[in-house]
C-alpha cells in the first residue's frame, strides 16, 4: 500500500552518457554546497551567547525553606510515589524540641535523595507536593565524573538560608489554586490518608 | 659574488617561509571554509577570527607524545615524513613569483632558479615524493599503513601519465618551452593558456587533485577503510609533517596551475594599469602588484580544492583507476591531438 | 681548484664513489626493500653524472622514469611479498659458483666493451649543448628517427604482451 508520494522506485538502470561524465553532477553538488556559504550560521557562540531558556524550564530541584528558614518538606513521600522514574528516595525523622527553626513540620526528611541520572525532569514531584517544598528550577545539573555523584542529597537540594532560590515563576498563584482543586489525585490521597505518612518510601 | 649569494639565500628563505606560512594558514582556511559550507562558524577562539589557530595546532603537534612502533624500521620510519616534506618544499624552487624588479639598481629575478627544464624538474620532484609515503607506510609495519602506501603509489603513478600528456599539450601551445618563466611570459602578450587548453586544464586539475591526495582522491588515507592510511602509526610532529606536506603540495600545485593556465603574475589589462600608474618596467611596484595578482589566483585555486573536498564523497578504488586509465588518459591523448591540429593552423608548429 | 682538481672533477669523484657504494649496497643489503632504496639512490647518483655531462633532460627523465615510476613499482611488489627469512629457498654451493661465473663473465664483457670504446672516439655530437631538450629532440626525430620508432614499437609489444599475460582466461 502506498502511503505517501515520497517513496522512490529503486532501479539498477545504466547511467546515461551525460551522467557518466560526472561533471554536471559534480557542478550541481558544488553549487549546493556553495550556496550554503551565504546561509545563516546555526552556531551559538556559547560563553558569550546562550540559547534562550524557557521561564518554566525544569532543571535541578530545590527543597524550599519557609520565610523563617525552616525546611518545608515533611517527608510524606508523595513526590516519590508520583515520580515515574523512581528517582526519589527519602528517610523521615521526628522533629525534636528546639528544632522548630530548622523544620516547619513535626516530621522532616532526614535523608532526601534524587538520582539525577534517573530523573526525567517531568515535574510531577512538584505537582504532587502538598507542602510547596520541592520545585524544579532553571539551573542545569552539573557534570560529574562518577555516577554516584549524580545522586543528589539534601546538601545539594536544600536551598541555603542566605541564598534563597527564586521559584516565583513556577510557584504562581494559579499553580497554588490548581493544587487545591478537589478531585486531584494527590489531594485525595493526602486527605484520605491512604498513605502511611510516617513510613519511609 | 657575495651579493649574489645573499640574494639567493634571501629568496630561498622567502619561498621556504612563504610555503610554510601559506600551508599553515591553509589549514585554518580549510577549517573555516568547511565550516562556512556547513553553516558553522569554524575556529574563532585563538586570536582574532582564530588567526592564531595554526600556531596553536602546531604547538599541540610538537608537544604530543612521540610514538615509534617497536617492530618498525626506525630509520625508514623517520625518513618517510622527512622525505615527503623535503620534496614538497623543493617544488617551489622553479616557480616565478613575480616580474623581475630593480632593487638598489640591480635587476633581481623573483624566482629561486629559472632552469630550462622547469616542468620536468617539477615532475621529477613530485614523482620522488611518493617514496616518502611508501617508505613511511612500509616502515610502520602495519597492514593499513601498507595498503595506504600501496594506494598512494599506484594512484600517483597512474595519474602522472595523464598529467604528463596534458602538460605536453600545454608545452606545444606555449611554443615548446619547458621553463615556467617563459610559459608565464608568453601569456603576458597573448591570451592565457586556458583559452587554448580548456580540456587540458580540466585533466590537469583532476590529476593535481589525485597527486596531492586530496578528496575525492584521498584513498591513501581513507579513514573509513584504512583507519588512517599510510600515517596510521604516526603521531606527534611526524604526523604533522605528513599533513603539512599535503597543504604545501596543494599550494604548489595551485601555483603551478595558475602559472600554466592562468598567466601567473599577469592579469588582464595589466600593461594598461602599469602605464596609467606611470610605472616603468622593472619597478618594484609592478612586482608587488603582479605577486598580489598571482596570489589571488592561488588563493582561489586552494579554495576550489577545499570546496571540492567538502562537497564530493571519496571515489572507490576501482573507480579511481577507471577514471585515470580509461577516461583521463584517452582524453589527454585526444587533447594532445586537437592541440597539434589547432597549433598547426595558428602557425606555431610546422612540419 | 681544490688540491689540484676542479670542482667538476671533485663532483665526479664523489658521485662515482657514491654510486659504486650504493650499487654494492644493493647487492649486499639483506632486506630487499633496503636494496630497492639503495638502487634508487644509485639512480640519483647516475642522474648527477648526467648533469655533469650537461645532459639535463636525460638526468631529469632518468629520475622521473626510473626512480619515480619503475622503482616505485619494484618497491610496490617487494613490499607485498612475504619477506620472512625461513621460507627463503636455500641456495646450494653449486648455484652460488655458477652465479659467480656468470657474473664474472658479464663483468669481462663490460670491461671488454669499455676498452673497445676507446677506439670509437668520443662522439661526433660532442658539443656541450647536445643534452638540451631542443637539440636532443631534433636529433631524435631526424637522424635517429628509425631506431627511436623501433624502440617505441618494442615497448608497445612488451606492453601488449604483459597485458596478455596479466589477463585471466580469455573466453
Amino acid at each position: 500500500m502506498q502511503l505517501t508520494n515520497r517513496s522512490k522506485v529503486v532501479s539498477n538502470k545504466v547511467q546515461t552518457a551525460m551522467e557518466q561524465l560526472y561533471l554536471p553532477g559534480i557542478l550541481k553538488g558544488m553549487l549546493i554546497t556553495g550556496s550554503h556559504l551565504f546561509k545563516r550560521r546555526a552556531t551559538v557562540k556559547y560563553p558569550e551567547e546562550t540559547r534562550p531558556v524557557a521561564p518554566v524550564y525544569r532543571g535541578w530541584h530545590v527543597l524550599k525553606r519557609d520565610e523563617n528558614g525552616a525546611e518545608r518538606c515533611t517527608a510524606c513521600g508523595l513526590c516519590a510515589v508520583a515520580c515515574p522514574a523512581e528517582a526519589i528516595t527519602m528517610e523521615s525523622a521526628e522533629r525534636k524540641k528546639g528544632e522548630e527553626g530548622l523544620y516547619r513540620e513535626e516530621k522532616y526528611a532526614k535523608v532526601y535523595e534524587i538520582n539525577m541520572l534517573r530523573c526525567i525532569f517531568c515535574g510531577l514531584c512538584e505537582e504532587a507536593c502538598p507542602k510547596e517544598a520541592i520545585f524544579l528550577t532553571d539551573r542545569l545539573v552539573d557534570t560529574e565524573y562518577e555516577r554516584e555523584d549524580f545522586v543528589y542529597g539534601k546538601s545539594k537540594l536544600t536551598e541555603k538560608v542566605d541564598k534563597r532560590i527564586d521559584v516565583s515563576k513556577r510557584q504562581t498563584l494559579a499553580v497554588a489554586e490548581f493544587k487545591k482543586l478537589p478531585g486531584l489525585k494527590h489531594n485525595e490521597m493526602w486527605d484520605s490518608k491512604k498513605i502511611d505518612k510516617g513510613n519511609k518510601h | 659574488m657575495l651579493t649574489f649569494i645573499i640574494y639567493k639565500l634571501i629568496i630561498c628563505v622567502a619561498v621556504f617561509g612563504l610555503s610554510l606560512a601559506v600551508a599553515a594558514y591553509s589549514t585554518l582556511w580549510e577549517r573555516k571554509l568547511s565550516a562556512l559550507l556547513q553553516d558553522r562558524v569554524g575556529p574563532d577562539r585563538a586570536g582574532p577570527f582564530g588567526l592564531l589557530q595554526p600556531l596553536a595546532d602546531g604547538g599541540k603537534m610538537f608537544f604530543k607524545e612521540e610514538i615509534i612502533p617497536n617492530v618498525s624500521n626506525k630509520f625508514l620510519f623517520i625518513l618517510g615524513p622527512s622525505l615527503v616534506m623535503l620534496t614538497a618544499l623543493m617544488t617551489g624552487a622553479v616557480i616565478p613569483w613575480a616580474k623581475d624588479a630593480y632593487v638598489g639598481g640591480t635587476l633581481y629575478s623573483m624566482q629561486i632558479t629559472d632552469i630550462n627544464i622547469g616542468i620536468l624538474y617539477l615532475f621529477g620532484v613530485v614523482s620522488v615524493g611518493v617514496y616518502g609515503i611508501m617508505i613511511g607506510g612500509w616502515a610502520s609495519n602495519n597492514k593499513y599503513a601498507l595498503l595506504g602506501s600501496m594506494r598512494a603509489s599506484s594512484q600517483m603513478i597512474s595519474y602522472e601519465i595523464a598529467m604528463g600528456i596534458a602538460v605536453i599539450a600545454l608545452i606545444i601551445t606555449s611554443g615548446g618551452t619547458l621553463s615556467l618563466r617563459e610559459i608565464v611570459e608568453q601569456q603576458d602578450a597573448g591570451l592565457a593558456n586556458i583559452v587554448w587548453q580548456p580540456l587540458g586544464f580540466i585533466i590537469f586539475f583532476v590529476c593535481a587533485l589525485a597527486e596531492t591526495n586530496r578528496a575525492p582522491f584521498d584513498l591513501p588515507e581513507c579513514e573509513a577503510e584504512l583507519v588512517g592510511g599510510y600515517h596510521t602509526e604516526y603521531s606527534s610532529m611526524k604526523l604533522g609533517l605528513f599533513l603539512f606536506a599535503e597543504y604545501i603540495n596543494m599550494f604548489i600545485s595551485s601555483a603551478v596551475m595558475a602559472a600554466f593556465y592562468f598567466g601567473g603574475y599577469n592579469f588582464p589589462f595589466a600593461q594598461e594599469l602599469y602605464d596609467a600608474m606611470g610605472l616603468a618596467d622593472g619597478s618594484k611596484w609592478i612586482a608587488i602588484i603582479g605577486f598580489a595578482a598571482y596570489f589571488t589566483k592561488i588563493f582561489l585555486f586552494i579554495s576550489v580544492f577545499m570546496w571540492i573536498r567538502w562537497t564530493l564523497p571519496r571515489f572507490r578504488y576501482d573507480q579511481l583507476m577507471n577514471l585515470g586509465w580509461r577516461i583521463l588518459l584517452p582524453l589527454s591523448l585526444l587533447n594532445l591531438g586537437i592541440t597539434v591540429v589547432v597549433e598547426y593552423f595558428r602557425g606555431h608548429i610546422t612540419f | 681548484m681544490l688540491l689540484g682538481y676542479t670542482i667538476t672533477q671533485w663532483l665526479f669523484g664523489i658521485l662515482s664513489f657514491l654510486s659504486i657504494m650504493f650499487g654494492l649496497m644493493v647487492v649486499f643489503s639483506r632486506n630487499p626493500v633496503n636494496s630497492v632504496l639503495y638502487l634508487v639512490l644509485t639512480f640519483f647518483c647516475i642522474a648527477g653524472h648526467y648533469l655533469l655531462l650537461n645532459a639535463q633532460f636525460l638526468a631529469v627523465v632518468h629520475i622521473v622514469v626510473y626512480a619515480g615510476a619503475i622503482m616505485v613499482l619494484f618497491l610496490f611488489v617487494i613490499m607485498l611479498m612475504d619477506l620472512n627469512h625461513d621460507n627463503e629457498p636455500q641456495k646450494t654451493w653449486l648455484t652460488k659458483i655458477i652465479a659467480g661465473i656468470a657474473g664474472g663473465m658479464l663483468l669481462c664483457v663490460l670491461v671488454g666493451s669499455l676498452k673497445g670504446s676507446e677506439q670509437l672516439g668520443i662522439s661526433q655530437y660532442g658539443s656541450s649543448q647536445i643534452g638540451m631538450v631542443k637539440n636532443l629532440g631534433k636529433v631524435l626525430f631526424s637522424e635517429f628517427l628509425f631506431p627511436f620508432e623501433i624502440a617505441s614499437i618494442l615497448l608497445l609489444a612488451a606492453l601488449v604482451g604483459s597485458i596478455m599475460i596479466g589477463k585471466k582466461e580469455i573466453k
